[in-house]
C-alpha cells in the first residue's frame, strides 16, 4: 500500500545547511550534500532543499548544489525558495530537481502556477503555504517568512493553487513551528480530507507521537521536519519503527 | 555495451543518467536513430502527458523506431505507457508493444490522484527483479495505471491491483521510478543492464 512519507528539511544558505532555532543562532552544518546522502541511507522518504540565500548573484551556487545533489541522492528531491518564474524552475528541474516549491512568489502572481503546472506538470509544483491561526480562531496566509500577513483564508489559496494546477501542498503552521508542541492538527486535517491533492504537514513535530498524531488523526500524506533530524534528538529509522508499531504504513 | 537513453518532450532524463552514473554505467541521451538503433541497451524514460509525448515520437519517426527495436528496451513511467496499446489521457493510441491498456485512477476512499510516493511491488517475475524481495519498495508519482494483463511482470495497489511491471520478448516497462527508489531502483537498473 502507498506508505505516509518522512522528509527531512534542509536549509541552504550560500550553498552550505544552516541550523538555527526559529531563525536565530543558524549555524554552519556542513555540505548539503553529505547530510542528505546519510538522510537517504537512514530510510528518508523524501528531502526538501530551502534556499535561504537572500541575493540574486549566489543563485548560480543553487543550481551547481541542486545538480550535485542530483548526482549523489537517490530518492526525490524538492528545491524551494526564491523561485518565480518558468526560467528558474527550467534550471532547477535541468539540473536534476524532482519538485520545485513556491511561496510567496505564487501568492503576489497565482497564474505563476499555471505555467509551471502547464510547463512541467503538476507532479513537480508543490505550494509551500505558511499559516497562522488568528484571534478569530481562523487560519490566514502569511508570506516572505512569516512575516507579511494576508488576508486570503489558508484554505481558500490552497483550494485555489490546487485548481491552478499545485500537485501538493506543503502546510507550515507557524504558531506550532519552533514549539516542538505537535503538528497543527486541525487545518493539516481541514486540508488533508478537502484537497485531492498530497498534504506535507510542517511546523512543531517535536516527539515521536507527534508523527503519529499528524499521519493519523490529522490525515497528512507527508510529515516534515528539521531540526530534530539535524539535532538528532529523533533518527529516521527510529521513528519509522515507532510509526509501524502504531500501524501507520511506512516504507521500511 | 552501450547504453542509450532517448531523449524526446518528457521531463526526468536527467535524473535517469545521473542514477546510471550512480551505478557506475555510462549512458548517452539522444534522439539519433542510428545511435538508437546500434545501442546495446535502450532507456525510454518519461514524466508528462501522453498524447503530446506521442504526438512528438511520431513527428521524429520514433514510435516506429521503438516498436522494431531488437535488443532490450526499458519503459520508465510514462515510457511503460506508451509502450501499451493505449491510454486514456486525452484518448490517445499509443505504441502497442503490450497489449494492456493504461486508465485514469477514480481517486475517492481517500485515494488522491496522482498516486505520489512510495507503494510495494509484488507477484515479481523475470530477471529485472533478481535479488529483491517480495514487497519491495518503489517511488511512484503517475495518475494513470496499466490494467493487469498477460504481460504484467509486477504488481502494485492502489484502490485496485495494476501492472507496475510489463514484459514481452526484449520489451520491459516499469511504472515506478528506479531512478528515484533508493537500492531497490539500483538494483533494477542494475539487473538490466548487467543480467537482461
Amino acid at each position: 500500500m502507498l506508505t505516509k512519507r518522512i522528509i527531512p528539511c534542509l536549509d541552504i544558505k550560500d550553498g552550505r545547511t544552516v541550523k538555527g532555532v526559529n531563525f536565530e543562532n543558524i549555524r554552519d552544518a556542513g555540505d548539503p550534500v553529505e547530510l542528505g546522502a546519510l538522510y537517504a541511507q537512514q530510510g528518508a522518504d523524501e528531502l526538501v532543499f530551502l534556499d535561504i540565500t537572500a541575493t540574486n548573484e549566489k543563485r548560480k551556487t543553487l543550481r551547481e548544489l541542486v545538480n550535485r545533489i542530483a548526482h549523489h541522492i537517490n530518492i526525490p528531491f524538492t528545491v524551494g525558495g526564491g523561485i518565480s518564474s518558468v526560467e528558474d524552475v527550467s534550471l532547477l528541474l535541468q539540473n536534476g530537481a524532482d519538485k520545485i516549491s513556491v511561496n510567496t512568489s505564487a501568492y503576489r502572481r497565482p497564474e505563476l502556477i499555471n505555467e509551471l503546472a502547464r510547463e512541467f506538470g503538476s507532479q513537480c509544483v508543490v505550494l509551500a503555504i505558511d499559516t497562522k491561526k488568528e484571534a478569530d480562531g481562523r487560519w490566514y496566509v502569511y508570506l516572505n517568512g512569516g512575516r507579511v500577513k494576508t488576508d486570503m483564508l489558508c484554505a481558500d489559496w490552497a483550494r485555489q493553487g490546487v485548481d491552478r494546477g499545485a500537485g501538493e501542498i506543503l502546510l507550515t503552521s507557524m504558531n506550532n513551528d519552533g514549539t516542538k508542541k505537535g503538528f497543527a492538527l486541525d487545518i493539516t486535517r481541514e486540508l488533508a480530507g478537502a484537497l485531492p491533492v498530497p498534504v506535507i504537514a510542517s511546523g512543531g513535530g517535536g516527539t515521536m507521537e507527534h508523527f503519529v498524531d499528524v499521519l493519523g488523526e490529522g490525515k497528512a500524506d507527508a510529515a516534515l521536519a528539521a531540526s530534530i533530524f539535524h539535532f538528532k534528538e529523533i533518527t529516521i529509522p527510529e521513528l519509522k519503527g515507532y510509526l509501524q508499531d502504531q500501524h501507520i504504513a511506512v516504507r521500511y | 555495451m552501450n547504453t542509450v537513453i532517448i531523449k524526446y518532450n518528457a521531463g526526468n532524463i536527467q535524473s535517469v543518467l545521473y542514477a546510471l552514473e550512480r551505478i557506475g554505467q555510462e549512458a548517452v541521451v539522444t534522439d539519433d536513430p542510428d545511435q538508437i538503433r546500434s545501442a546495446g541497451k535502450v532507456i525510454f524514460p518519461g514524466v508528462g502527458e501522453a498524447s503530446t509525448a506521442m504526438e512528438y515520437l511520431k513527428g521524429r519517426g520514433l514510435d516506429k523506431l521503438l516498436k522494431e527495436l531488437n535488443q532490450p528496451v526499458l519503459g520508465i513511467c510514462l515510457g511503460m505507457q506508451l509502450m501499451c496499446s493505449y491510454s486514456e489521457e486525452n484518448d490517445t493510441d499509443c505504441l502497442g508493444i503490450f497489449e494492456e491498456k493504461v486508465k485514469k485512477f477514480s481517486g475517492g476512499e481517500g485515494l488522491k490522484v496522482p498516486q505520489i510516493g512510495w507503494n510495494n511491488i509484488y507477484d515479481l517475475k523475470t530477471p529485472l527483479f533478481d535479488g529483491l524481495k517480495e514487497n519491495s519498495f518503489c517511488y511512484f508519482v503517475h495518475g494513470y495505471y496499466a490494467d493487469l494483463g498477460r504481460h504484467t511482470i509486477a504488481t502494485t495497489s492502489y484502490g485496485l491491483p495494476y501492472s507496475s511491471g510489463l514484459h514481452r520478448d526484449n520489451f520491459y516497462g516499469v511504472q515506478f521510478h528506479p531512478e528515484k527508489s533508493a537500492a531497490v531502483g539500483e538494483q533494477i537498473l542494475k539487473n538490466f543492464l548487467e543480467n537482461i
